[in-house]
């Protein structure tokens, strides 16, 4: 079954190669270079050294983003993982209605990302929104644009609205391919639900599984638009998370040179967290390999 | 008598996944609806009177749009640069995907795991370098320019997606072919490509997607000639004093196509997502 | 090429991590490496260790600025050592 060793491989690959190392090889040779030099605007640039990395690595601002940004993910995959699950689990498995639910629960998936803040942004205020003002009536202060717990409360609820059913999907996708005589020997065997779940359905979904808790981090990771375009940020620097102040500092100030060596570090880190989360995979798809 | 019994047990159990399922699915799509209903809704009426539904139905806001041009050149430059996207993504990533799925060469390990680094990238590292880049080839503000921004992210996504649906083609099809008699080119345009439809049609639909709901680089990119969709409701919403009815239109008018999209792939969009890797 | 603000030493890093690429790729051709598990628990070749020792030493020198008040040469030294590790052991 192992493939056959062919270097004129390469040559399919090869434009995939070229064309990602443009959008991705120069501008990150451009990132390493503005972070070691100054700029008085036009092309002059001066050679600083480390100092951005001393200043950004010393100043509370991107320890701040950093630590917002961490616990955002953490909170992030500790509610979608666990509910998308469950939603995968209460999924019809077949007929008309397993199809206009996957319809229905992918649809959220489809909006633009900017879109997606702006309903939460008319869904959520206390004048005009369903969500505020029904809140409000029951006598609940809200109000994500003033409050900093408020607008944490709805950025997470709009990044669960929005990601929860990728999560549901990848599981649903890994739940169907259990075959059906696992559940037969199951009811056999009188097994109870959670058993069910816990030694058949849990194990056989831990690849797709590991997909989405990669997909998620690193997307939530990542995330800009929603809470740019529903908080902006705020209120104050609640909700400025690593993009938002990357952006801030890149496009809204053009401190190159900060800019670039905030982008570096940043950029390391999703790299190595991309590699922990790769090497995990390919482990664990030697392993199912191997059994 | 033990037919029974599981029968009992599980009627209710039936019955709390759909309470589960219909919570969810409510959940979804409340603000959905809320964001439809106040695309009909006057602007008067969405500022001065709380109504679940709209009290004097009007397409007023939809008019705007569909005769505004800053309005509906949005739509026509996202449509341009994400096609162009999408078939540049498809052109590269079909040969790329069949060598990863069918041979061993140096490096492959590496190149895919670059490959994901760049799928897992934040766009806004890259913002800053992208600007000062395709200012400099004077593409600045052009369709091109985008397109060719989300082939950082679309173009591994396209791999990676083709990969898992060609893996599943076996080998000796290939080989068959090749004793046949058909050369390389023939063989994968001819034989190859008609039997991953499904697979191609899938990978489409997901650079379509990420093309059309990312705002950061295409918003970077642009400013007035190549403008997507997404920037002009941005930018609007900041400029001039907030007309949300026209916005929410704007809003309803960008979910259309994802939606008329979806239904063509339904049967295929679970193994999209399952072969991986979105 | 001006807007991308070459400088002497990040243009003999990247020449450097070039030329690094090219001889891992001959030596494999050359010797192929073997895989083995060391001592984090997953299979590495060499291009892996490399990989691992130039990550790496990329958190150290940061690590260095942010903590240690020194010159950077020192960082440099730890990630010398750091690097022998990663191939002896990993």
């Amino acid at each position: 079954m192992d493939k056959p060793v062919n270097q004129r491989a390469w040559i399919l690959v090869l434009p995939v190669v070229v064309l990602v190392a443009f959008s991705s090889v120069i501008p990150m040779m451009t990132v390493v270079n503005y972070s070691f030099q100054d700029t008085f605007g036009g092309n002059e640039f001066f050679w600083v050294g480390l100092d951005w990395y001393r200043e950004l690595l010393q100043s509370e601002r991107l320890w701040d983003a950093l630590g917002r940004q961490i616990l955002f993910s953490v909170i992030i995959l500790l509610i979608e993982i666990p509910l998308g699950i469950l939603v995968a689990l209460c999924m019809p498995k077949k007929g008309w209605t397993a199809s206009l639910y996957l319809v229905l629960i992918a649809l959220p998936l489809l909006i633009p990302y900017n879109v997606v803040g702006t309903i939460w942004q008319i869904f959520g205020r206390s004048d005009i929104g369903l969500l505020g003002r029904v809140v409000s009536d029951m006598g609940i202060s809200y109000n994500y644009a003033q409050n900093a717990f408020d607008a944490w409360v709805t950025v997470i609820a709009m990044d669960v609205w929005h990601w929860t059913s990728l999560v549901a999907l990848l599981s649903y996708a890994g739940l169907r391919s259990i075959p059906n005589a696992y559940y037969q020997a199951a009811k056999i065997d009188q097994a109870s639900r959670w058993s069910v779940f816990r030694y058949i359905e849990l194990p056989k979904m831990r690849g797709v599984l590991i997909i989405a808790v990669l997909l998620r981090f690193m997307d939530s990771f990542m995330i800009y638009t929603e809470p740019f375009v529903l908080t902006g940020g705020g209120p104050g620097n609640a909700t400025t998370f690593l993009s938002i102040d990357l952006v801030k500092m890149a496009l809204g100030q053009f401190d190159l040179g900060p800019a670039a060596a905030f982008s570096l570090m940043y950029f390391l880190v999703i790299l190595f967290i991309s590699y922990v989360f790769y090497t995990v995979m390919i482990t664990t798809d030697k392993g199912e390999a191997k059994q | 008598m033990r037919e029974d019994h599981a029968a009992g047990k599980r009627m209710p159990k039936i019955r709390l996944s759909a309470v589960i399922m219909i919570a969810y699915l409510l959940f979804l799509l409340v603000p959905i609806y809320w964001l439809v209903s106040m695309s009909f809704k006057s602007n008067s009426e969405i500022l001065n009177s709380f109504t679940l539904f709209p009290d004097s139905f009007t397409f007023k806001n939809y008019q705007t749009i569909l005769t505004d041009p800053s309005w509906y050149m949005g739509y026509v430059n996202s449509f341009i640069y994400v096609s162009l996207n999408t078939v540049i993504a498809l052109l590269v990533a079909l040969p790329a995907a069949y060598a990863f799925s069918r041979y061993r060469f140096y490096g492959d390990n590496h190149l895919f795991f670059w490959l994901l680094t760049n799928r897992m990238a934040p766009p806004a590292v890259f913002a800053l370098p992208f600007f000062q880049l395709y200012s400099s080839v004077s593409l600045f503000d052009t369709h091109i320019a985008v397109a060719l921004a989300h082939c950082l992210f679309n173009v591994p996504l396209a791999v990676w997606i083709l990969e898992g649906f060609m893996r599943g083609i076996p080998r000796e099809i290939d080989e068959t072919a090749f004793i046949d008699g058909y050369g390389f080119a023939q063989f994968f345009t001819r034989i190859f490509i008609p039997m991953i439809t499904p697979g191609i049609g899938v990978t489409a639909f997901f650079c379509f997607m990420f093309s059309w709901v990312e705002l950061l680089l295409s918003r970077t990119l642009t400013s007035v000639d190549a403008k997507p969709i997404t920037a002009t409701m941005t930018r609007t919403v900041s400029a001039s004093g907030l007309d949300w009815g026209v916005l929410a239109a704007a809003g309803v008018l960008t979910i259309i196509p994802g939606a008329i999209v979806i239904y063509f792939v339904r049967s295929y969009i679970a193994k999209g997502f399952a072969m991986g890797r979105v | 090429m001006e807007w991308m603000a070459w400088t002497w030493p990040t243009a003999l890093f990247f020449a450097g991590i070039a030329v690094a690429l090219t001889v891992l790729a001959l030596l494999h051709m050359k010797y192929p490496s073997t895989a083995r598990t060391g001592a984090l628990g997953i299979e590495t070749m060499r291009g892996d260790r490399f990989f691992i020792a130039l990550l790496g030493s990329a958190f150290i020198n940061l690590a260095w600025i942010g903590l240690v008040d020194a010159p950077q040469y020192g960082a440099l030294i730890v990630c010398g050592l750091f690097a022998l590790c990663v191939f002896r052991w990993v």
